[in-house]
């Protein structure tokens, strides 16, 4: 068990390296750099601000110092988005924020998404079902920053229940939670109910209703547990994700969080902040997998790990 | 098999309850004392709905100006937003008032030398630090160092270019040391020039030489601005907190010589990025001032609160001079004329601008401070909508004379923009092929990329946009110099050049604005950029909020404001 553990954390610093020395190659690629304007600089400025954040060197050079300085825990600062302060702050500050708006939205992704599934397929071709259809459809095809605006503009602006941004008082959290959650919501719903109608068909539900066990029965207690494995293969990676941030909701909202800084370092060059982010997201999305990993064998021991 | 499987979903389950309840409880606390703060950096945050303590503390407004600012250093920042955030914070030798005249700030008086060459300015004797310590000339001659000093990498350097050395300091040929500035005493601060300036007093009211504590920069000299125990200023308001991309808190300075006069005692600059957050934010009453809002929604609040004033800033199309097409001046000026600039303005744009007859913007004195250098200049083509027929004639002809009739054997013209000018680039294109018979395609560039091509003059037609630094025509007209680092149409003209030249080292007033409308003029007849309006201040105010001005550059000003129930 110690030794793979070791062998994939030594798998998850490789990655992540690899995950770092593309990124890091590919944006400077990209043309633009962190300090263009609409108003020129100067040559002597520009030769001033490159030489101040190292981007004089050749970009191997940059690249090793970028390596040595992350090896010492310094994710350097950032050159545009806010400039001069530390990258590690940044990612330190904003992120619980996200995680939290996160949780509570796959938290109620999962307590609305799963019943709907399950009243959906237990209703199968009734109007409950035929609603439930309908809005998951729905859900999956509206993008995000269309049900966060109609929501703002309904709740906030029209109804005036709810504040429109930031994250003052509690009923400030209601709208971004709801919009987090609305589309895996309505996935989550889709998934669950094609699964349990697949579950409906095999031997063992047949044996059940031969036995005269009620449908109810059957369908929670018998046809969820196994229609579950599904929703938690689409769950693993989209906790990575949303814990992490959206953009959208964060942009519309006004969320002081980490996603906005995955898209707004990009477009403004931001070269640290985009290392930054990517690396953190990196370790984080490999950090779970290999939790999950270690949690699967504790729970079944049949699971072998690695080699073993 | 089935018991495998059902093991398998229950670990999984056990793995995002487990992450679940680490994220929910491991961000409790820190979300608490979020909470925390931001109920402390909210007092009185609900016009005049505090509690007990929040009405201890005075009145607070609750405004937006942008989002998060990239700096609040003085010296650094090129934003207006930050600019706004910085005057609230800071004052210079001279301020902009209610009536958008340079009036004295932390200097008591000052004296012009005959030859214009010397200002001495006095200092307040009240003049402080936010910390109590006195203000004193030596902060002024430490700013306006570090301002030239080409290792501090401002890109407001050039706004002091006329003091003596500035250049050859900015050049790295001279050591800053050598900045014709000095502290005559502590409270005289002497600035000496190259050339006598007329707008150099304006200069003296730009964040970028407002006073700067040496001690304190010293110590923190790329953190200082991150900390409201160390971002130490001497204007009216002290920041309070920044908690970053949510809100500025900033409260009365109780240092500041003219506290008594003051309005809100604590400010909420919300820090919102989305137009439709602003707007919505505005119409819920969260805040009493929005400085911007989506271009569909114009129509409906122009009684709702919107106000529209005008900018020093010009909307233009820039063309590649290089270009094989667009070298011919014909073909840029018959383009120039196929523009229907009302039709943009009233139907597309919607903003109020202004259609755009020169490149000089309004706003600008003549000679004659009253009367404007826009009046005065002669017009590049009609922009009266009864004369659209007649340019778009004259464009036919211009079209015959470079020898495409009817846009024959004119190649596809390439129109560049960025995201968010596609409206405005679609209606022209449409005129372009409609009246002339010319073929055109947009491509749209991402920001980044867009500078980058725009610059090495990698296109033929480009959207741009320049806003003066202050109330003089050279602030547009120096743009065009050959070499010139914002020369983006690569224009090159030894005339206009040498007209450029003499307005720089002249100081007869009327010499200069001479020698600026005849390099506007031969703009008019070389055409390398096509004028499309003058821009627009475009914002959301409240009619609760009282006292509020705003200046031509588009600083906005809260501290005076008071808010009727």
């Amino acid at each position: 068990m110690g030794k793979y553990i070791l062998k994939r954390f030594g798998a998850a610093i490789f990655t992540i390296f690899v995950a770092a020395t593309i990124t890091f190659f590919i944006m400077n690629l990209v043309p633009g750099d962190p300090f263009m304007s609409e108003k020129a600089h100067s040559e002597t400025v520009l030769q001033a601000l490159n030489e101040k954040y190292g981007l004089d060197k050749p970009l191997i050079v940059q690249y090793k110092n970028y390596l040595v300085n992350l090896l010492k825990g310094d994710f350097g600062v950032s050159f545009k988005l806010q400039k001069n302060r530390e990258i590690k702050d940044m990612i330190m500050e904003s992120f619980p924020i996200s995680a939290k708006l996160g949780a509570w939205g796959i938290l109620f992704a999962i307590l609305c998404g799963i019943p709907l599934g399950c009243i959906a397929a237990f209703k199968r071709n009734k109007w409950a079902d035929n609603i439930i259809r309908v809005l998951s459809t729905m859900g999956i095809s509206i993008p995000g920053f269309v049900v966060a605006t109609t929501s703002m503009i309904l709740l906030a602006v029209k109804l005036k229940w709810l504040p429109t941004s930031g994250l003052k008082e509690p009923t400030s959290y209601i709208l971004p939670i709801f919009t987090l959650s609305f589309y895996p919501m309505c996935y989550i719903a889709r998934l669950m109910r094609s699964s349990m109608l697949e579950a409906f068909s095999q031997d063992y539900v047949r044996t059940a209703r031969a036995k005269g066990m009620s449908n109810f029965i059957i369908t929670f207690k018998h046809a969820l547990r196994n229609s579950l494995i599904p929703i938690i293969t689409y769950l693993g990676p989209l906790v990575g994700y949303v814990l992490t941030g959206s953009f959208v909701v964060e942009q519309v909202f006004n969320i002081p969080g980490l996603g906005r800084y995955f898209v707004k370092a990009i477009s403004n060059r931001d070269y640290m902040v985009i290392m930054g982010t990517t690396i953190f997201l990196a370790a984080f999305i490999i950090l779970m997998n290999l939790v999950c990993d270690l949690l699967y064998k504790l729970v079944d021991p049949r699971i072998k790990l690695g080699d073993e | 098999m089935n018991k495998k499987r059902i093991k398998r979903a229950s670990a999984m389950l056990l793995v995002l309850v487990f992450l679940l309840i680490t994220a929910l409880t491991g961000c409790g606390k820190k979300d608490t004392d979020d909470n925390n703060n931001n109920t402390g950096n909210n007092n009185g945050n609900n016009n005049g709905n505090n509690n007990g303590n929040d009405a201890e503390e005075g009145f607070a407004i609750d405004l937006n100006v942008g989002p998060e600012p990239e700096t609040l250093d003085p010296t650094m920042n090129t934003a207006v937003d930050g600019a706004t955030y910085i005057n609230h914070i800071f004052e210079g030798l001279m301020k902009i008032d209610s009536k958008g005249e340079i009036v004295s700030g932390v200097a008591d008086n000052y004296k012009i030398s005959d030859d214009g060459l010397v200002y001495t300015f006095t200092i307040r004797d009240d003049a402080k630090w936010s910390d109590g310590k006195d203000l004193t000339a030596d902060a002024f001659v430490y700013s306006w160092q570090r301002l030239v000093d080409p290792e501090t990498a401002s890109d407001y350097n050039y706004m002091v270019d006329a003091v003596k050395n500035a250049n050859e300091i900015m050049a790295g040929t001279v050591d800053k040391s050598e900045l014709g500035v000095k502290a005559v005493d502590p409270k005289t601060f002497e600035v000496t020039l190259n050339v006598a300036t007329p707008y150099f007093l304006e200069i003296c009211a730009f964040p970028a030489t407002y006073p700067l504590r040496e001690d304190i920069l010293t110590a923190n000299p790329d953190t200082w601005t991150q900390d409201s125990s160390t971002y130490i200023g001497n204007g009216p308001y002290v920041l309070d907190s920044w908690t970053h991309q949510s809100m500025i808190v900033m409260k009365q300075n109780p240092n500041y010589y003219g506290v008594a006069d003051l309005g809100p005692d604590t400010i909420n600059f919300h820090l919102i990025e989305d137009q439709n957050t602003i707007l919505a934010s505005f119409e819920n009453g969260e805040i009493l001032f929005g400085d911007n809002l989506p271009s569909e929604e114009i129509d409906r609040m122009k009684d709702n609160g919107l106000n529209i004033v005008g900018q020093l800033g010009t909307y233009f199309y820039c063309v590649n001079v290089e270009d094989e097409v667009m070298k011919d001046a014909k073909v840029r000026r018959a383009l120039a004329l196929a523009i229907d600039r009302s039709y943009l303005v009233e139907s597309v744009a919607k903003g109020g601008q202004q259609p755009a007859d020169t490149f000089v913007a309004t706003g600008l004195s003549d000679v004659e401070a009253a009367t404007e250098f826009h009046e005065v200049a002669k017009k590049w083509y009609s922009v009266d909508p009864a004369d659209y027929d007649k340019n778009v004639e004259e464009a036919k002809q211009l079209l015959v004379d470079a020898g495409y009739p009817d846009g024959k054997g004119l190649p596809s013209i390439e129109l560049m923009i960025n995201p968010g000018h596609e409206a405005i680039a679609e209606a022209v294109i449409y005129m372009w092929k409609e009246k002339l018979g010319i073929n055109s395609t947009i491509s749209s560039q991402d920001w980044a990329v867009f500078i980058d091509t725009r610059k090495n003059g990698e296109y033929q037609i480009s959207r741009h946009g320049w806003l003066a630094d202050y109330n003089d025509p050279i602030s547009f007209l120096d743009m065009w110099v050959s070499d010139g680092g914002n020369n983006d149409a690569q224009y090159t003209n030894p005339e206009y050049d040498a007209l450029i030249a003499k307005v720089k080292s002249s100081a007869d007033r009327e010499e200069r604005i001479t020698a600026m409308h005849q390099a506007e003029d031969l703009l008019a007849a070389d055409m390398p950029i096509i004028p499309i309006y003058f821009y627009t201040d475009l914002y959301l105010i409240s009619d609760k909020l009282e006292g509020f001005y705003s200046s031509p550059l588009g600083y906005k000003y809260f501290m005076y404001t008071s808010v009727k129930e």
